[in-house]
């Protein structure tokens, strides 16, 4: 090949894409290698089966920087983001839950379970939104280097020490309270009612292998209030056209900036010599060489299993090796021949028209925890559903929809190890439906198909290692100047000329093209490309 | 989507201009006409009567009930006598105002407090040890507010109690028109008035009979937009408007205490402890940074200024809530900023209520008020002054000394 590229992207998902729209259009010659047939990585639309088109992975937008979607134009590379409204939580009792924007009817659901509570819940949102805007200095820049002397490094670190005296005293209690407790406790310090508590105590697990009364998921809460979607925060939307359609826009805007992408191109090798990485070696045997290498994929798999141990220090491969993965979730995605009604709300209404969590009670979820910490699935599984086609019909035929399930718990690591998992999908999927079914009579009578993807499925499709679906546990030791690992936070890495632009490096996991993005300002500002 | 009132059936069939706003989660009129003139010259010259249901009402009962809206409430409530209504701030820990409202006592265990936010969660939270009920009526009392000088006119031969005897202030349970209610003398209007609460069920017939008695006394239905002009009249700040209450407040310069909004003589501070006690005391040696004041437009200058335009002053038909900045006399440092304006048809003056720093808040003070005439930031110079700017003497006049024994009813 005689083309001479100033980099390459290996993984074609959102990050990478967003780094390479970037770098291309600061006018460098990027070319981006995406294993499979499709752009996205997790964020991918595809139609699994005829007529039905699915969010097979990541499922809603909300913390996509409205600064790569100004950057980018993405707006008018195609994307479009519906607000999700409103979130509701079905109880066996057939009572039921449902939060909206609306402040008067949502003050009016909760106090059917707790008066008290309903006049705490907006105070709460304050006070959450407040350590957000805080919390969102963090996500909008490259991690603080703590220990660097460097005059810039310092003054980041004063600007950060201003803000959180700002925050007050009462607030900066709650920053730390934050971090250490779980998601239960936390919630229970301003709540009573548990029907309240469990719904907002997931935010708490998602992703993670805790559960909502272990320390530090009470972080994790704070990480979903920072959604925001044109400025709004709080607000959680859906991409017309699914995830997949983020990832189309920003490839979109990519290509329009010059840049070359490759499908089915995928790498086996990144090349290192000399301690520098020299390009990439693809599995049909092609070279090709580059001034600079940009993984977009989790750090485990770019440097134990494209990199290769050799090249790196060992405390570097010691770390990595200690990086915490355990994958925790599936996905079901199901094809229906129409909505169904669930027993505790019958009808079509505001519950429809945002997601629906399966968590009726903080028991229930540490049930569904404690199956998963002994390696199976939970018999009772946290769900989080979400019906596009509510919002954008052209998802599925007319008049059919389609449902995608988030699953909580299905460990990576089952007892009889993750090859366990093929032999189980199908049983795990059972379990899903049985589970939404018990709220949803009419549920298994509509399923037309059914997509089920365990952790296992997740890490052979999609090269989410262990199946983690944020590339790394947003567990707070893995957060900021220690993702992936002390000392290359700031995308750099061990390897001369080799980069990090995915989930797996500051600030972490979601569909919000921070790392992508950053990582690209970065390399440029050192001119490193 | 805000939820109607009992009064719904009459106040929608009245309501013309079809102008509405949400209070509270209700749907309250703004102006019944296009214009809210008529509301006004009633309310000030025969009587409006007034649909208040969104107020926020919580029913405290029990042997510490004194004792747990004294711990909340900046005045020390456990001092009030039956069928006296107080009127109160309302602190956080840090001595920041949270909210103003009433305190009535309806019996020896019983009071009824309202407020312009709910409270029912700080009740609770500061309730720990204490025996006591707290019951959030809100959504089941009704509230009429009639208020102008023919107010007891329209009340004397409606309601059981005698009026002639009611003193400012006051609360008694009656019966009006054959209905279980309280009265109390108590408004937002700064004048002669009165509030009737009275079940959800019983509203519709309360206000039919308190618009045919009120017919030949000149009996208007009113709307918010009157209020706010005589509200500001009477010098009575807004919660929301002239300060923000310390809960709903994203920044701490947003904060003001009690004494900074203009309540510190609701303030009792040598007494048992009390949310935000400490607070105050600490700033009360310090001195407040922020004064609230009421202020007068220099006439001549404001028509000198428009003139300037060829236009005459421009004056609203209705109050006006964007914040203006208000600068020292000689116009160059910003001291503060007017929360509240209102041209007043009454006092033919315009005027405004602001937070100043505090050494700008003597009265006869001279400051400078921004005005935008044709776009241009200009500014007139105005006058700190006492609040309230009317306060006429029915407002609080009694006609009868109450007999030793309580007139029975009938």
């Amino acid at each position: 090949m005689s083309t001479r590229w100033d980099a390459i992207v290996v993984g074609g998902g959102h990050n990478g894409l967003t780094t390479a729209a970037y770098l291309a259009r600061a006018g460098r010659k990027v070319l981006l290698l995406e294993r499979r047939h499709v752009l996205g990585g997790a964020a991918v639309t595809e139609e699994v089966f005829p007529g039905f088109r699915f969010s097979v992975c990541s499922y809603v937008v909300s913390l996509l920087r409205p600064w790569v979607i100004r950057d980018l134009e993405l707006a008018k590379h195609g994307l479009d983001v519906l607000p999700l409204e409103s979130t509701f939580t079905p109880y066996p009792d057939g009572r039921s839950l449902c939060r909206t924007a609306d402040p008067d009817a949502t003050f009016a659901e909760i106090a059917s379970f707790s008066r008290r509570d309903a006049e705490i819940y907006p105070e709460f949102g304050r006070a959450m939104g407040k350590l957000a805007r805080f919390a969102k200095a963090f996500i909008d820049h490259p991690a603080p280097e703590p220990a660097s002397l460097r005059p810039r490094d310092l003054m980041q670190l004063l600007g950060l020490g201003r803000r959180f005296r700002e925050l007050g005293d009462d607030l900066a209690a709650l920053q730390f309270k934050l971090t250490t407790m779980s998601a239960v406790d936390f919630l229970q310090e301003w709540f009573e009612s548990d029907e309240l508590i469990a719904p907002m105590s997931c935010s708490g697990i998602i992703g993670t292998m805790l559960g909502v009364k272990s320390p530090g998921t009470a972080y994790v809460l704070l990480h979903h209030y920072m959604g925001e979607i044109d400025g709004a925060s709080r607000a959680w939307g859906f991409a017309k056209g699914g995830n997949g359609a983020v990832s189309e826009a920003i490839a979109a805007s990519a290509r329009a900036a010059g840049a070359t992408i490759r499908t089915e191109a995928p790498v086996a090798t990144i090349k290192v010599f000399n301690g520098r990485a020299t390009g990439v070696v693809l599995q049909g045997g092609e070279e090709i060489d580059a001034k600079v290498v940009i993984s977009g994929c989790e750090p485990r798999l770019t440097f134990l299993g494209f990199v290769g141990e050799e090249h790196l220090p060992d405390e570097f491969v010691a770390d990595l090796k200690r990086y915490e993965l355990r994958g925790s979730s599936g996905k079901v995605n199901l094809a229906l021949d129409g909505l169904p009604d669930f027993a505790a709300r019958p009808g079509r209404g505001a519950h429809w028209m945002g997601d629906i969590s399966v968590a009726p009670s903080t028991d229930y979820l540490e049930t569904a925890y404690e199956d998963a910490k002994y390696g199976d699935f939970s018999r009772r599984t946290f769900l989080n559903v979400v019906v596009p086609t509510v919002f954008d019909p052209t998802m599925a035929p007319p008049g059919k929809h389609v449902m995608s399930l988030f699953v909580q718990y299905a460990p990576y690591w089952l007892k009889e190890g993750p090859e366990g998992w093929p032999a189980r999908r199908e049983a795990f999927g059972d379990a899903v439906v049985d589970t939404l079914a018990e709220y949803m009579p009419g549920l298994k009578e509509r399923i037309l198909h059914r997509q089920v993807l365990s952790p296992w499925d997740l890490e052979q499709e999609f090269g989410l290692t262990e199946g983690n679906i944020f590339h790394g546990e947003l567990t707070l030791d893995q957060l900021l100047f220690q993702r992936p690992a002390a000392g290359y936070a700031r995308y750099r890495t061990p390897v001369d000329g080799l980069w990090l632009c995915g989930s797996g490096a500051h600030p972490g996991g979601g569909v919000m093209a921070a790392p992508g993005a950053l990582a690209a300002l970065e390399m440029l500002k050192q001119g490193a490309v | 989507m805000p939820r109607t009132t009992p009064f719904h059936a009459r106040t929608s069939a009245l309501c013309r201009s079809f102008l509405w706003k949400e209070w509270s989660g209700y749907a309250a009129v703004r102006t019944f006409d296009a214009h809210s003139e008529r509301e006004y010259f009633a309310l000030r010259h025969a009587c409006g009567l007034m649909d208040a249901t969104p107020l926020y009402k919580y029913e405290v009962t029990g042997p510490d009930a004194a004792k747990l809206l004294a711990r909340v409430w900046t005045r020390d409530i456990t001092s009030s006598r039956v069928g006296q209504v107080v009127y109160s701030a309302m602190a956080d820990p840090n001595g920041h105002c949270l909210d103003d409202g009433t305190v009535a006592r309806l019996g020896p265990e019983h009071f009824r407090m309202t407020s312009s936010e709910r409270w029912g969660y700080w009740l609770h939270r500061h309730a720990r040890g204490l025996r006591v009920q707290i019951d959030d009526s809100t959504d089941r009392l009704a509230c009429l507010a009639l208020q102008g000088p023919t107010a007891r006119d329209v009340l004397r031969d409606l309601v059981e109690w005698d009026m002639d005897i009611m003193r400012f202030f006051r609360i008694q349970h009656t019966k009006l028109a054959g209905l279980e209610c309280w009265v109390s003398r108590t408004g937002y209007t700064g004048d002669l008035g009165y509030e009737v609460w009275v079940h959800n069920d019983d509203a519709l017939a309360a206000w039919d009979a308190i618009v045919a008695a009120g017919k030949p006394h000149g009996l208007e239905p009113n709307g918010l937009d009157a209020l706010d002009v005589v509200r500001i009249e009477a010098g009575y700040v807004l919660q929301g408007v002239d300060y923000i209450s310390a809960k709903s407040c994203l920044v701490e310069s947003r904060k003001s205490s009690p004494v900074e909004a203009g309540l510190g003589w609701t303030v009792d501070l040598d007494r048992d402890p009390f949310v935000g006690q400490a607070a105050l005391r600490a700033e009360q040696g310090r001195g407040s940074k922020w004064a609230l004041v009421g202020l007068v437009l220099d006439w001549a200058a404001l028509e000198d200024l428009y003139a300037e335009y060829g236009l005459p002053p421009h004056l609203a038909p209705v109050s006006c809530r964007d914040p203006v900045p208000i600068y020292d006399a000689g116009g160059t440092r910003q001291i503060g900023q007017v929360t509240s304006n209102t041209w007043s048809p009454l006092l033919k003056k315009y005027l405004a209520i602001g937070q100043v720093y505090a050494a700008y808040g003597k009265p006869g003070t001279r400051v400078r008020v921004e005005q935008t005439p044709e776009f241009h930031r200009r500014r007139v110079p105005a006058t700190v002054v006492e609040r309230p700017f009317f306060d006429p003497d029915r407002k609080r006049h009694t006609p009868k000394k109450p007999a030793r024994k309580r007139k029975g009813a009938a």
